[in-house]
């Protein structure tokens, strides 16, 4: 054999060699955990130039694999068998020192929430600097050289003076491009992405999810891609390992999985995506409006001891009508003020001017004191179930203190709160335990729950299934829709996924920077959406092109 | 941050309004009378009533407090019943010996503590992090007196290495002898600011080492050590820095104290004898003083939040 023959069978060789091979791990959990193995007995590979998806609901053990891979678990959780295999190496028999080589140079993480995984103190600059600091012997003026070299590749806009930014000072785009190139810096041979679009607005969201293809392709890395978002999988996936309670129960090519799962719990996750075409609304009795808002304006800031300080229009000039029976959709990215639409609503924040009419009673810049016996009508569920519950309070407490603040005897308060239980598909002695002892979905339950006891004629539901896994998230949409007309309330439904949007919503409302640019009935305004900003939104929602089954 | 920093200097004047008034109703509250004193065991009552006179102590009580508040508004802090000096004239006597124990102070325990704390944080859970912890609430419940005290048998009597009491000014004497007189003063006043320090840093650096971008940072491959300087440490600033500006207060306490167990004619030493003489107006003025001093202090220390943390602006 000549020295051609050879070079060019190891080149072969080299491009048959997956970068990660996980071979058979096991990763033990500490004691007294819900189960003995975060994840068990699993194998998968990473090649070059392939994007892996690791996709499982919360608590699949997907996040410990990368973590596990990265070697950046707690101490407790510990792989106990099976190896890891990077380019060759095992990592599990890797020295602490070792692994921090290894880190960075030869395999590097990009986080969900850009803003926490980046020190708010430290230039941007000089973060994505310091990874060429540890690894490298380049000289101050080479590492700052090297830094605007890969800012430029991310598509970072004016990057010399971007160096010398702080993270707060950048948008979440913007951010967790940085953390893009921090993880390129050094031009690892695998790239771990952990939900890295996951607390991005859609639009942005698009954009990152191109960049990572992007890098990838150009950049010939491995890519292994966390996720719990089958649309993110749709666009970016050349395979999919799907994983459920730490086990994977089944990989395979992007179209085999999403197009023709076997297993029953894959199949269950694609049937619970919400799909981007309406569903079938009754039509409503639209004589009895139960919450009309006029003019609804609120305005941040404006008042300085000397000078005017920047005012920002967080809503203006905000109409909107929602009849008994109807669910009313907000859309719209962060920023976009329908959070402070719904809170402005409940009056949890004063609102600027306008009229909000709930029952016959404007309520809009009332009193505290007069707008107390108004508060039991207008009734609101929160994003995050975890914090949205007193922990030192059991959920019987937490269910009746509502009704018996407006004189509902205890008795009566906690035979409406089982009721309540039984309705919300919890056994009635959940009442009697606290919130921790709950599931997020269960939880979200609650909250509903909790709303409904002081029999309310709305319902405000901010973002309330966004952080439930998909499975999750169509029994609480069906709950919602339930509970709508079992009690005939109206309900305005805040959220940023259209998905979600288009399943629950009879019509929606699209705001854009505090003001609403397009309303209309769902099924039209996807059919055919009338503003630029509209069309964008659609657009960007990841995984249009796969039919997804509901 | 300009306009910032004139809304907080503006507002310092309703608080010493307030404080002057509390302190003026306070000491009048209290018992003893300057008079008595001036006039010795031996004076009759008609001595006394004189001396009342002549002091204006017989005035009504809103009138001498008019007349101190106009004082007090021209800038004079008023005149030694005893000394006939004015109070600002001894302050300024008296200021250097307190200043330089207080900064030492704050230097030392600052040196001491936030290492301490760090570490303790770093390995929390550990001997080191048990100990620290322990000489924390040591350091808190022992009097500064009672540690004064033993300091000096132990270090001054017993072994002989430092001097038992007394101040050397650095200017007359030398920086070494004026060092070697601070030590037991120093080490008696830090402890409790070392273990108050100490604590608020674990506390902080033990919540920072928790934060999403410590991850990121050994993500990146970087050592836990340099983790902790670069990126821990800084973003752990603000609570230990606030509650270095809140700790002034327990500085002040202790500096009396110290200043009359080793002896060193500052500040302290003024009050005491102050107190002891019931010579009003120098007590008012220190005291007016002394939370004028804290005001600043801790107006610097907000204004400092801006160095450790780009997010924070005025």
């Amino acid at each position: 054999m000549t020295d051609t023959q050879v070079a060019a069978k190891t080149m072969g060789a080299a491009a048959a060699t997956p970068v990660l091979e996980v071979r058979n791990l096991s990763v033990a959990l500490p004691k007294g955990a819900d189960r003995p193995f975060a994840v068990e007995d699993i194998s998968f590979t990473v090649g070059a130039r392939e994007i892996v998806c690791v996709v499982g609901e919360s608590g699949s053990g997907k996040s410990v694999t990368a973590f596990t891979t990265m070697g950046l678990n707690p101490k407790e959780v510990k792989p106990v068998s099976g190896e890891i295999i990077l380019q060759g190496e095992d990592l599990l028999k890797k020295s602490d020192a070792e692994m921090r080589r290894l880190r960075g140079e030869k395999m590097a993480m990009i986080f969900q929430e850009p803003m926490t995984a980046l020190n708010p103190v430290i230039k941007v600059g000089d973060q994505i600097r310091e990874m060429l600091e540890i690894h490298t012997d380049l000289s101050a003026a080479e590492q700052k050289e090297r830094v605007l070299e890969v800012m430029a590749d991310v598509s970072l806009p004016d990057h010399v003076k971007m160096y010398d930014s702080y993270p707060h000072q950048l948008s979440g785009g913007q951010r967790q491009r940085i953390m893009i190139a921090m993880a390129l810096a050094l031009e690892p041979g695998l790239l771990i992405a952990d939900e890295p679009t996951t607390a991005l607005d859609v639009t942005t969201q698009a954009q990152i999810l191109d960049l990572i293809k992007d890098i990838q392709r150009r950049h010939g890395s491995g890519v292994l891609f966390i996720t719990h978002d089958f649309g993110v999988v749709a666009e970016i996936a050349d395979r999919i390992v799907v994983m459920q309670k730490g086990k994977i129960v089944e990989q395979g090519t992007r179209d085999e999985i999403l197009l023709k799962p076997q297993h029953p719990y894959t199949k269950m996750l694609i049937g619970s995506v919400p799909s981007m075409t309406p569903s079938h609304r009754v039509e409503i009795d639209k004589r009895s409006p139960a919450l009309i808002a006029q003019k609804v304006n609120k305005v941040y800031g404006g008042t300085g001891l000397f000078r005017k300080s920047r005012e920002v229009h967080a809503n203006k000039d905000v109409n909107l009508v929602v009849h008994r029976r109807e669910t009313l959709g907000v859309v719209g990215e962060s920023g976009s003020g329908k959070s402070t639409l719904a809170r402005c609503i409940v009056r949890l924040q004063d609102p600027t001017s306008g009229h909000i009419e709930v029952e016959g009673a404007d309520i809009a810049t009332i009193s505290e004191n007069a707008m107390r016996p108004h508060r039991r009508d207008i009734q609101i569920v929160f994003q995050d179930p975890y914090r949205s519950l007193n922990p030192r309070r059991t959920v019987g407490q937490s269910i009746v203190e509502g009704p018996m603040n407006f004189g509902v005897s205890e008795a009566e308060a906690d035979s409406r709160a089982r009721e309540l239980m039984e309705i919300v598909g919890l056994s009635p002695d959940a009442l009697d335990r606290f919130p921790h002892q709950f599931s997020g979905g269960q939880r979200q339950r609650i909250c509903i729950a909790r709303a409904l006891a002081m029999q309310p004629k709305v319902l405000i539901a901010d973002e309330a299934v966004s952080a439930l896994d998909v499975s999750v998230q169509a029994q609480v949409l069906d709950l919602l829709d339930d509970v709508r007309e079992r009690y005939d309330l109206a309900m305005l439904f805040i959220t940023h996924d259209l998905r979600v949007a288009a399943q629950i919503c009879d019509r929606i409302m699209v705001m854009q920077n505090g003001v609403v640019v397009e309303e209309g009935e769902t099924a039209k305004v996807y059919a055919d959406p009338k503003h630029e900003y509209t069309r964008s939104l659609l657009a960007a929602a990841p995984g249009r092109d796969v039919a997804f089954a509901k | 941050m300009l306009t910032y920093v004139l809304k907080r200097v503006l507002s310092t004047i309703p608080v010493m309004v307030i404080v002057a008034v509390l302190v003026f109703l306070l000491l009048r509250l209290a018992p003893g009378d300057p008079a008595a004193v001036i006039a010795g065991d031996y004076a009759t009552a008609e001595d006394v009533e004189r001396i009342r006179t002549q002091l204006g102590l017989n005035d009504p009580m809103l009138v001498q407090l008019w007349r101190w508040i106009l004082q007090l508004a021209s800038g004079d802090l008023g005149t030694a019943i005893f000394s006939k000096k004015p109070v600002m004239e001894l302050i300024g006597q008296r200021i250097e010996p307190t200043l330089l124990l207080s900064l030492c102070t704050i230097v030392f325990a600052v040196a001491v503590a936030v290492p301490l704390g760090t570490i303790a944080a770093w390995k929390s859970g550990s001997l080191i992090d048990r100990f620290v912890m322990f000489f924390s609430v040591g350091g808190f419940s022992v009097p500064v007196f009672v540690l004064a005290y033993c300091l000096i048998y132990v270090l001054a009597m017993q072994l002989k290495i430092l001097p038992v009491q007394g101040y050397k000014s650095p200017f007359d004497h030398g920086l070494f002898t004026f060092l070697r007189h601070m030590v037991l003063p120093v080490l008696a006043l830090s402890v409790i600011f070392i273990s108050l320090i100490a604590r608020m840093t674990r506390a902080s650096v033990m919540e920072v080492l928790e934060e999403d971008y410590v991850r990121t940072a050994r993500a990146k491959g970087q050592s836990e050590w340099k983790i902790l300087m670069k990126h821990a440490v800084r973003n752990a600033a603000v609570p230990i820095v606030t509650v270095i500006g809140v700790g002034i207060a327990l500085l002040i306490g202790g500096v009396v104290v110290t200043e009359s167990v080793f002896n060193i004619p500052g500040l302290g030493r003024l009050v005491l004898d102050a107190v002891l003489a019931r010579d009003y107006p120098v007590i008012q003025g220190l005291i007016l003083f002394f939370s004028f001093i804290y005001i600043l202090i801790n107006l610097l220390i907000d204004l400092s939040y801006t160095l450790f943390d780009p997010r924070i602006r005025y």
